[in-house]
Parts: C-alpha cells; sequence; structure tokens
C-alpha cells in the first residue's frame, strides 16, 4: 500500500511532529480570542519565538532552556501588543500586523549570527519497549517530549476552560467585557494574562520550527505557520480539541506534500507547497459557511477594546 | 421650583422613620454628603438619605439625574469625590464590587450584566463569589428561585430567554447571596404589568424577611404601589424625600421635573386610506439571539398613529429592519399606498415615501463619531436631494443639517460637532427631526424617547403627533405603554414576534394590555393565547 | 496616576500631529537599537533620513529612486486605505501585487518581440485584472461564505508566491535565458517597457498612476458618496445598512479597487524598476504599504507624504547597508516599530490624558 515509498507509520508518526508548532500557536490564540482579543501577530510572536529559543539552545547547548527562552521571547514580544491595545487603546487588527511585520524584521535581525548552524537536539523520551511495538510503536512512542507536551497543553486549556472558574471568568470577559465589569471583574488584567500566554504558546510554538522540525535558523522560517494557527482556531469554532484535530489534518497535508516532492511526484514542487495554504482557506470556507452554530462559539467581544469609561 | 430636601437624622442610632404601621426600623445605610463629577457634569451633588432595614426605599429621577452613578457608588464600581456611607453603622466604602458583595449588598442591573452565550447556572456563579460546584448551584438555583415565584431552568442559555426571565436571573443571582440590600435599577422596565405584580410580590416578600431594597425608577405609580420612603433626584441634588403613599403622582413628578409638563395635544382628524399595509409579514432574525417575525400583518391610515408595544426582545427591532428596508422581504409583504415595497432597500423605500428612526441613537440611527452634518446626510440624501450623480451638495447638507437643528431645538456647540457628544435627548431630537423634516409620508420609530428627559420626551412625542395631524401615518413602536397610550389612536401588541389584531386605544385597560403583550412569561400562557390571539 | 478621557470630538491638531510625533519617537528608539548593534546612531539615522536627499555624492542617484519607491508603495496604500477605511481588512496585497505583475508580464511577453504601442497599455489593463482577481477570491468568499477576508487574503501571498516561482521557473521562463529562472528582461523589450518618462527623475508611468490615484481618492473621500458610506461603514456598520450601503458591495468593491492598484504597482515594477519576472522580484511592498496606509491616517495626501518617507527608508536602508554595515533586516524592524508608535501616540487625538496628582480618598 505504499504510494511513492511513503509507510503510514512513519508518515502518522511524522504529521504528529509537523502538526505540533500550529497546535501550540493556536491553542494559545484560541485563549486569547476567548478573552476577547483578536491577535494577529501570531506569525510575529512564532520567529521570535523560533530565533530565541534557538540563540537559546545555541549559547546553552540545553533544548530544553532553548523552549523556555522561545516562550519568553514571544512574550515578551506580546508585551508591546498588551501595551498597544489594552493599555493605548489601538486597533487590534492594526497591532496584530504591526506585531508580525516588526517580528519578521527583528528575528532576522537577531538571527544574523546563527545561519547555517546545528541546534542541540531534542532527544525522544525513552520509552523502553514501548517503542518497539510495530506500527504503534513508531506512531505513539518515538516523539520527543514536546510532541506529548503539546497535547498535554490542550487537554489543561480545555478542562481549565471548561471546568475552571478561571476558565468561566476568562469566557465571561470575552463575551461581554461590560457586564464582566459590571459584575466586578478586572477586564483588563485578565486580558493581559490571555495575551501573555498566547505569546508563550507561539513562541513554544516557533522554537519547535527551528530546533526540532527544521532544525536550523533561516529566515522567515516560520513561512505562515502562525496564520494558518489563526485559520486553526476559526476551523475549530474556539474549542480545544477541535484544536487539535485541525492541527494534525493540517500538518498531516504538510507532511504529505512533502513527502510527494522528495518522491518525485508528477506535480510539480509549486503546486505541491501552496496546497496547505490552499486547503486551509478550504477549510475556512467550509467552516464559516455553516454559520449559526460556530458562530456562537466566537466570543461576542472579539476585537473589541474595553474601557471603563464610567 | 425648588424644595429644601427633608434632612435625614444626623444621628443613625435613633429610630429611623415611623413607618406607616407604626414599626420602627434600624438604619441600614446612611449616605452623607456624597458628591462625584465627571468632566463637564457633576453626577452627583452633596446626596444624603438612609434607608431602614426591611425598607423598600425608592431613589426617583429623571433620566441622567444621576441615580446610576449613586448606586454604582454604593455598589463599589465607582468611588465618590466627597462624603461618606454607613453601612450597618460601620464606615462603607467599597473599592470594588466584591467588597460590597461580601457585606451583603447586591445589585440587578438595568443592563450589561448577563452573559448571552453563557447558561444560567455559569451566569449565576459569575455573581457570586465563592459558588458552590455547578451541579449543587444549579440544585439551589432551582430551590430560591421557585421559593420566590420566579422559576428558572439553570442549564438554559441566557440569550435564549425572554427580558423577564433574564431578570429574575439576576435576582436569583443575588437572593443566593442573602443579601441585607438590594438594589434595582428600572427593574420592570423590562417587563409586562403582569410580570410587574410577581416582581412586586418577590420584593414585599423580601422586604418583610428583613432584606432593604433600594429601588430606582422614574415610573411614579409604581413607586408609589411598592415604596415606603422615597428620595427624589433632579440633576443630581436632592429635592426631596417623602412617603410616596402620602403624595400624588403629580407632586412627586414636578419635583422630579421640575417643571409643570404639558400632555401632548393633537388636533382630531379623520383618518384618511391606508398608506402602510403589512401583510403576512415573516422575516428571520439576522442575530443569534434575536426575535424572528412570524406573519405579521397591520395597517396603518393617513393621519393616524398606530402604537405597537411589546416587551424588549420579542421582535421590535426586526420589524423596524423590515420596514426600513435593511432587511428586504417578498414585495407584497410591506406595502405603500397599495403597492409592493417589500424587495426596495432603506434609500428606494426612503425616496418612496417611508422614514424610519430605529431605537439605538449612537451606532445605528447615526454614527457615533461623525458629525451632526454627516449624520444629517445620512438619511436624508434622497428626500433631500443632497447628492447630484453620486457627488455631494455639502452647503445643501449644511443648510438641512442647520435646519434640523433649529427647528427641532436641538442643544449642540453646532454641526460639526460629533453625534456622540450630545444628549441622549438632544441626539433623539435630532434623529427624529432629521426624519421628519423629510415630510414622509409614513414614520416609523422604535422607542422614540427611550433615556430621554421628560422635556424632550414630551417635544418628541409632539411632533410625532403633529406629523400625524399634517397627515403622515405614523407607527411608533414602543415598550412604554404610558407612551402609547398618550399619543396612539391604535394599539397593537408584539409577542414573540407575532403581532396581535390592533385594538383602538379609547378605553383600553391595563390588564388588557398586559394579557395582549403576552402576560408573564411561562406562568399565564393559557390565559394569553386565550385573550391575545382569539 | 495617569487617567484617560475620551474626548467628545476627535482633536483635528493630533491627528495631523500623531504621525509626526510616531516619526520622531521612532528615531530615537531606532537610535537606540542601532547603538546596541554598536552603529552610530547618528551617523545611522543621518544616512537614512539625510544623505540620501541632500549628500552630495550620492543625491544624484538617490532623489531618482525616491519616486520609483514611493510610487508601488503610495498605489498600494491608497487601495488598501479604502478599505481599512470600510473596515474590510486586505492584508494580501502583496499576493496581488505579484498577481498583477504575472498576468502584465505574461501579456507584454506573449507580443514578444512585436512592436505595437497598444502593448504597454495591454498589460497595464491585464495587471489591474490579475490584482482584482486575485483580490475578488477573499472577497466573493467573505460575500458569499462570510469567510474572514484577513486570512484569505493573507494565505493566497504564499499561494501568489508559489506561482510566481511555478512561472519564472517554466511558463514564462526566458527560453533564451539560459537555463537561468526568470523572464525576459522588459528593458530590452521597449515596446512593453515601463520607461522613464523625464530622465534623471525616477518618473515612470507607476508616478503617473500614483498621483492619479491620490487626487482620486482624495476627490472620492471629501466629495462622492461612495466615499461617505465607506467611511460610514467602517465607523458604524449598522448605521451604513441603516443609510442604505449594501456591505457586500462595498467588500467587492473595495477589494477589487485595492486588488486593481497593487496589481499596478505589480505590473509598472515588473516592466520598469525590476525589470523581469523572478522568483524574488517582490520585497514586500504589499506589507510596507499597510504601514504607509496607517502612518498617512488612511488619508490620500498623508498617504503620499508616508510613501515618500517610507521610500527614503528603503534608499536609507540601502546605504547605510553599504555604509555602516547596518543589517537591510534592521531596516525592516525600523518600519514596523514606527507602526507601533503610530498606533501608540494615536490614542492623544481620541483620549486627553490627564495627569491625577492627588488622588483623593474615597471616603
Amino acid at each position: 500500500m505504499d504510494l511513492y515509498g511513503i509507510t503510514p507509520s512513519v508518515l502518522i508518526a511524522s504529521l504528529m511532529v509537523a502538526s505540533v508548532p500550529i497546535m501550540l500557536a493556536a491553542i494559545g490564540e484560541l485563549v486569547v480570542e476567548k478573552a476577547g482579543v483578536l491577535n494577529l501577530g501570531v506569525e510575529g510572536m512564532m520567529i521570535m519565538g523560533a530565533i530565541c529559543g534557538f540563540a537559546t539552545a545555541v549559547e546553552t547547548g540545553s533544548p530544553f532552556l532553548g523552549f523556555l527562552g522561545g516562550a519568553i521571547g514571544a512574550a515578551v514580544l506580546s508585551v508591546i501588543f498588551v501595551l498597544l491595545t489594552q493599555v493605548f487603546l489601538a486597533n487590534q487588527v492594526a497591532t496584530g500586523l504591526a506585531l508580525t511585520l516588526f517580528g519578521l524584521g527583528l528575528s532576522s535581525l537577531i538571527g544574523q549570527g546563527y545561519v547555517g548552524i546545528k541546534p542541540p537536539s531534542t532527544g525522544a523520551v525513552p520509552f523502553g519497549p514501548l517503542a518497539d511495538i510495530p506500527f504503534l510503536g513508531r506512531v505513539l512512542f518515538s516523539h520527543d517530549w514536546m510532541v506529548y507536551g503539546s497535547i498535554a497543553i490542550v487537554a489543561c486549556v480545555w478542562s481549565v476552560l471548561k471546568y475552571s472558574r478561571a476558565g468561566l471568568i476568562l469566557r465571561a470577559v470575552g463575551e461581554s467585557h461590560d457586564a464582566a465589569h459590571a459584575l466586578g471583574y478586572k477586564v483588563v488584567r485578565i486580558r493581559i494574562a490571555a495575551i501573555l500566554f498566547g505569546g508563550a504558546m507561539a513562541g513554544l510554538g516557533g522554537a519547535y520550527v527551528s530546533l526540532v522540525r527544521v532544525p536550523q535558523w533561516t529566515d522567515g522560517i516560520t513561512a505562515g505557520a502562525g496564520w494558518i494557527a489563526l485559520a486553526i482556531v476559526v476551523f475549530a469554532s474556539w474549542k480545544p480539541w477541535r484544536v487539535l484535530i485541525g492541527a494534525y489534518l493540517f500538518g498531516g497535508i504538510t507532511v504529505l506534500q512533502l513527502n510527494l516532492q522528495a518522491a518525485g511526484a508528477r506535480i510539480p514542487v509549486e503546486y505541491l507547497s501552496m496546497s496547505p495554504y490552499l486547503i486551509t482557506i478550504l477549510v475556512l470556507v467550509i467552516m464559516s459557511s455553516g454559520r449559526g452554530r460556530a458562530a456562537l462559539n466566537a466570543p461576542a467581544s472579539l476585537g473589541q477594546n474595553f474601557h471603563a469609561s464610567h | 421650583m425648588t424644595r429644601k430636601p427633608t434632612l435625614v437624622q444626623e444621628d443613625g442610632r435613633q429610630p429611623h422613620r415611623e413607618g406607616t404601621q407604626g414599626m420602627t426600623r434600624d438604619v441600614l445605610l446612611t449616605i452623607e454628603g456624597i458628591s462625584k463629577s465627571y468632566p463637564g457634569v457633576k453626577a452627583n451633588d452633596d446626596v444624603s438619605f438612609s434607608i431602614g432595614e426591611g425598607e423598600i426605599h425608592a431613589l426617583l429621577g429623571e433620566n441622567g439625574a444621576g441615580k446610576s452613578t449613586l448606586v454604582k457608588m454604593i455598589y463599589g464600581l465607582v468611588k465618590p469625590d466627597e462624603g461618606r456611607m454607613t453601612f450597618r453603622r460601620e464606615d462603607y466604602a467599597p473599592t470594588e464590587p466584591r467588597e460590597a458583595r461580601s457585606l451583603g449588598v447586591a445589585m440587578v442591573f438595568q443592563h450589561f450584566s448577563l452573559f448571552d452565550a453563557l447558561n444560567v447556572a455559569e451566569n449565576v456563579a459569575l455573581g457570586m463569589d465563592n459558588p458552590p460546584p455547578m451541579r449543587e448551584l444549579a440544585s439551589r438555583i432551582r430551590e430560591v428561585s421557585e421559593g420566590y415565584g420566579l422559576p428558572l431552568d439553570p442549564s438554559r442559555l441566557v440569550g435564549d430567554l425572554s427580558a423577564g426571565e433574564r431578570q429574575r436571573v439576576e435576582i436569583v443571582r443575588c437572593l443566593l447571596q442573602d443579601p441585607k440590600l438590594l438594589i434595582m435599577d428600572e427593574p420592570t422596565s423590562v417587563l409586562t404589568p403582569q410580570e410587574v405584580k410577581i416582581l412586586f410580590d418577590t420584593l414585599r416578600q423580601l422586604a418583610a424577611e428583613g432584606t432593604s431594597i433600594l429601588y430606582i425608577s422614574h415610573k411614579l405609580e409604581e413607586i408609589k404601589a411598592l415604596c415606603d420612603e422615597a428620595t427624589i433626584l433632579r440633576r443630581g441634588r436632592v429635592v426631596g424625600i417623602c412617603t410616596p403613599r402620602e403624595k400624588s403622582a403629580r407632586e412627586m413628578a414636578e419635583m422630579m421635573v421640575g417643571a409643570t409638563l404639558n400632555a401632548p395635544e393633537r388636533a382630531a382628524a379623520e383618518p384618511g386610506p391606508v398608506a402602510l399595509k403589512a401583510e403576512r409579514l415573516s422575516v428571520a432574525s439576522p442575530s443569534a439571539f434575536g426575535t424572528s417575525l412570524k406573519d405579521v400583518s397591520f395597517e396603518v391610515r393617513q393621519g393616524e398613529v398606530l402604537g405597537i408595544g411589546g416587551v424588549a426582545g420579542n421582535g421590535q427591532d426586526e420589524l423596524l429592519l423590515a420596514l426600513s428596508g435593511e432587511i428586504r422581504t417578498p414585495s407584497g409583504t410591506v406595502q405603500l399606498h397599495g403597492s409592493g415595497i417589500g424587495h426596495l432597500g432603506p434609500n428606494e423605500r426612503r425616496k418612496a415615501g417611508i422614514c424610519t428612526a430605529p431605537e439605538e441613537r449612537l451606532g445605528h440611527a447615526a454614527a457615533p463619531d461623525m458629525s451632526l452634518m454627516e449624520n444629517a446626510l445620512l438619511s436624508a440624501s434622497v428626500r433631500k436631494g443632497l447628492t447630484k450623480n453620486g457627488f455631494i451638495d455639502w452647503p445643501g447638507t449644511r443648510n438641512f443639517a442647520e435646519g434640523v437643528v433649529k427647528t427641532f431645538d436641538v442643544r449642540t456647540p453646532g454641526i460639526g460637532t460629533a453625534a456622540r457628544a450630545l444628549s441622549g435627548g438632544n441626539l433623539q431630537k435630532f434623529v427624529l427631526g432629521r426624519e421628519i423634516m423629510q415630510e414622509p409620508e409614513v414614520i416609523v420609530v422604535n422607542q422614540p424617547t427611550w433615556g430621554v428627559d421628560a422635556a424632550a420626551a414630551a417635544f418628541i412625542r409632539q411632533a410625532l403627533l403633529n406629523r400625524a395631524s399634517a397627515g403622515a401615518a405614523v407607527v411608533v413602536i414602543s415598550q412604554d405603554i404610558d407612551e402609547i397610550m398618550e399619543i396612539a389612536d391604535r394599539f397593537a401588541a408584539l409577542n414573540e414576534g407575532r403581532l396581535s389584531a390592533p385594538v383602538p386605544t379609547q378605553g383600553l385597560t391595563i390588564d388588557q394590555i398586559g394579557l395582549m403583550l403576552g402576560g408573564a412569561h411561562g406562568m399565564h400562557e393559557a390565559e394569553v393565547h386565550q385573550n391575545a390571539h382569539p | 496616576m495617569l487617567i484617560l478621557e475620551k474626548r467628545p470630538t476627535p482633536s483635528k491638531l493630533w491627528a495631523w500631529g500623531t504621525p509626526f510625533l510616531a516619526v520622531i519617537l521612532t528615531m530615537i528608539a531606532g537610535g537606540l537599537m542601532f547603538a546596541l548593534l554598536g552603529k552610530d546612531p547618528v551617523a545611522a539615522i543621518r544616512t537614512i533620513f539625510w544623505d540620501p536627499l541632500f549628500d552630495p555624492n550620492l543625491a544624484a542617484y538617490s532623489r531618482p529612486q525616491l519616486l520609483v519607491k514611493a510610487a508601488p508603495l503610495i498605489l498600494i496604500a491608497i487601495g488598501l486605505s479604502l478599505g481599512f477605511r470600510a473596515g474590510i481588512w486586505n492584508i494580501g496585497a502583496e499576493g496581488q501585487y505579484i498577481m498583477g505583475a504575472v498576468f502584465g508580464a505574461a501579456v507584454g511577453l506573449a507580443f514578444y518581440p512585436a512592436d505595437l504601442w497598444i502593448i504597454f497599455p495591454l498589460m497595464v489593463i491585464a495587471g489591474a485584472v490579475g490584482g482584482c482577481l486575485w483580490a475578488m477570491i477573499p472577497a466573493i468568499l467573505k460575500t458569499r461564505f462570510n469567510t474572514n477576508e484577513i486570512l484569505v487574503s493573507l494565505l493566497l501571498v504564499y499561494v501568489a508566491e508559489n506561482i510566481l516561482a511555478s512561472m519564472s521557473l517554466g511558463l514564462l521562463r526566458n527560453p533564451e535565458g539560459g537555463g537561468f529562472p526568470g523572464s525576459r528582461n522588459f528593458n530590452s523589450y521597449p515596446a512593453a517597457a515601463n520607461h522613464e518618462l523625464i530622465a534623471g527623475t525616477g518618473m515612470h508611468w507607476g508616478v503617473v498612476a500614483a498621483f492619479i490615484a491620490v487626487i482620486a481618492a482624495y476627490i472620492l473621500l471629501q466629495r462622492h458618496i461612495l466615499g461617505f458610506q465607506i467611511k460610514l461603514a467602517g465607523q458604524a456598520p449598522r448605521a451604513a445598512r441603516f443609510a442604505g450601503v449594501r456591505p457586500n458591495k462595498l467588500v467587492v468593491l473595495c477589494m477589487g479597487m485595492s486588488g486593481a492598484l497593487a496589481g499596478l504597482a505589480g505590473l509598472f515594477e515588473v516592466a520598469g524598476p525590476a525589470g523581469q519576472i523572478s522568483i524574488d522580484f517582490n520585497v514586500g511592498y504589499g506589507f510596507t504599504a499597510i504601514i504607509v496606509a496607517f502612518l498617512g491616517r488612511l488619508n490620500p495626501i498623508g498617504i503620499l507624504l508616508a510613501g515618500l518617507l517610507m521610500a527614503l527608508t528603503y534608499i536609507g536602508g540601502e546605504l547605510a547597508q553599504f555604509g555602516l554595515g547596518l543589517p537591510s533586516a534592521a531596516i525592516q524592524a525600523f518600519q514596523g516599530m514606527l507602526l507601533f508608535f503610530l498606533l501608540a501616540v494615536d490614542l492623544l487625538s481620541n483620549y486627553r490624558i490627564r495627569l491625577m496628582l492627588f488622588l483623593k480618598e474615597a471616603r
């Protein structure tokens, strides 16, 4: 059943790896949007995470510190978004774009000394004999800890949003900041926390790109993954588990087209490499044309700034 | 006329006041010399009064009199500039609502405190500081809500509830915390007369159990029926403290408004031929939690005023959108002088002779950040010929806008002022003036005097009647029954998207109207169906 | 303690003042960034903002470049500003720019080596059509399926880049180019070239088009009911529907206009300054134009000035790269920073900031 010599177990295993960056960025953005904030700067934060993570890992030799550095770097960039939208009440769409443009420039500036270097490798979690189980071993037990970590984060976000009081308050703030304010909740503080979390997650995702996925540094390395993460939040209709599905779907397409390229399929390379973007658009169209149900999940104050006038 | 406020006793320890049944009450909350200023306006100026335990105390005043600012200070949302408060004889200066709630102060808001996409239990939990686990909370909600005659299903989405049910959510949220003081901000504006009765029974029960209630309203009859004492505010100052049962509504109205108001007048005239007709008009609501219109039919004749009453959220917005042309329907469902216009858009309908004024002044009838001049162009460009080949005639627009400002007595520094800088009453006069001065043959208005001070409201009602006298058909959609009774010739009720058959307003009793409006939701359904839809 | 207080009416003074303040703040922050990179900040700022215009050795080369670089930025930004004003966020101008170039170049190359006067006008039309069609994808998906235009237009940039790569390697590759990627050079194909109109000024047809676009947009926004509707739809969507504006029509119109203008910019670039279709002939004008549009406060005259300033940072950036070894990425970050400061100081036009010296006890 091999098509162009692609084995299913390898394909599934590598799609799990390919989906990690978008999954992390998307789950972070989901929390941000649930709080009623639209941060379009995911791409910029991801690439900042990619370079900060890469630089930290190279300098310290520790992939773990690298991921930490990536998360912090991107969260620091998201502080600018916090300042502009939550303090200076700037338009969120414009600020998000600015974040992306600035992030792309700054990352390539920082990355000048790191082109062509190999980062310390992030090893697989030792599962011992489990990894030797045919098929399942390769699919489930052959990955680095970030693969499992990202799924755990999705589960965490899901349970917090659904069951905890903090999650309820976050959803309430995203639903109607005026009502939340009237009940005495600190709308701006809650939103700031959400934005910083979103930044850190995008940073982790970015770091995964430069430390594991590629692994090296080149300008524009995230190649639109941040935008796809934004699309996946819409695809998921703001539900955490669907982010996982969306990320796997996208990861699957990416891996498949890369494998087809490598296998020398007769479709030109350019058309294969544009396919993930086209399919993302297609998925967006299908999700948004359904209206009704999905629209109800969208936080009602998404993208609106809050200023307590009285 | 200014009246010196009757001052409260200086010493809160003394019995506060002889109640009407001769019982003495301990003081719960005192407010002494509270002032609060916002740029350009002194919202509260040296306000003092007190509330006894188990007392229902009215805070009476017009829109903009400073009632909301005052209760926000009591609830800890706003800090006073000057003055002090005591609660149960201790200094009271809450810095946030949480603090107020922990001491036993609860508030039922007029707007803005429910979350449509969350369910009842979640909404209740958000208003509590230490809510029990969801399952336990749900059963307590059932228990408490039924105990006070306000049944609620904890698992329903709040967005799907009627206005009356939404208010129950807020009340139950407060009751679960055993409040000592319950603040209610204009609670009856969203209720049918029957629902008001149920609410009053609940409030009396609460007061009998020892809970004090601060009841904010501008409706005098309600205050006379319910409250033990009333503090009357005007322009931020206390202008009187009285026992409502001992005063006439007229006396209180004069204190509240500061002037005697004339009831609107109109010359009697025979209605002419049918101008506007809706025939089996059905419209799906454009918003997720809106109400769809179902088979709405009515006729309005030239020179006639049709009042369409209804509790908020029963299809009023959808009806206005369908009549203004913002929602298009099959041609024959809306007819002007016998020809179908349902398929036409807003500007084509204006050309044909219909002008409309939506409820939401800022954002729908007018663009908040645009000047009055630009806002004049917004709806008048067609009928006043303010564009030529698509190019705007700014001098003509300026003249028109200045005419509206002058004729309708809009108080503004100039027509270059942004719409949002105007007070509610002035902006509403501008919006109504803009439509009326286009001399439409049919004019449809939704909530023409909502949130408007009494003088402006009287002015607006008179202007609508004048337009009817001039031969236009007028449709007034309003949640204020008194308003409809004052100006309409015939009355019809919107209930869950259906319109009752219009009946003459003369001789209609408040009970009949209440039943037409749908009675108390979920309580008198059988009756409602028998009476309202024969 | 600082208190924000909404102004009843936006301040006209600050509306004009904020862009200047933002530029000054960016120069200061950018200077700090250059200093961190180990460059003399004063020299760097001077090289970027002063030398291209006034340095006796460099100005002769740089000054014409100003118009060459500003023209596409202004053309694209004018189109974007109409959409941004209406609340329609076309951020995929880079893709429309590429597609305009590909369409226009394809038409020109199809006639090669004919020498007809009609070729260049046809290319111009094809460029506009190409950009417009590419922008119609998000526009129609938005109106038909309510799909978010921000994401679709942006994702289409990546698709357009792949199409560009495919074209320069395949269909449009120069058959006499010895297998190297890239099309024939238009500069050696006079009938299809976008010539410099006045020697030594950098003035080409794209510059003319940009000026026309500025004037047309100015008239549209100030005098025409359509411009009024665009502003209304952006500020108060419900009021716009009340005024009879059909939102879908406006989406198609604004996206179409901005796409067409971006396509034109791409065509003028590829037929003139860039000279040929190649994998990386686009240098991100479509994204920089977003900054230009905001810096110009979405006002046509403002955009004209902002486009010139942004062009200056490109040219100055190149000079600083050669002269001071300042990395080109620093200029990109510098431009992003400008947008940040602009968005931040924009607050001043809508809010008053008060300094509360004495905070009264709430007693």
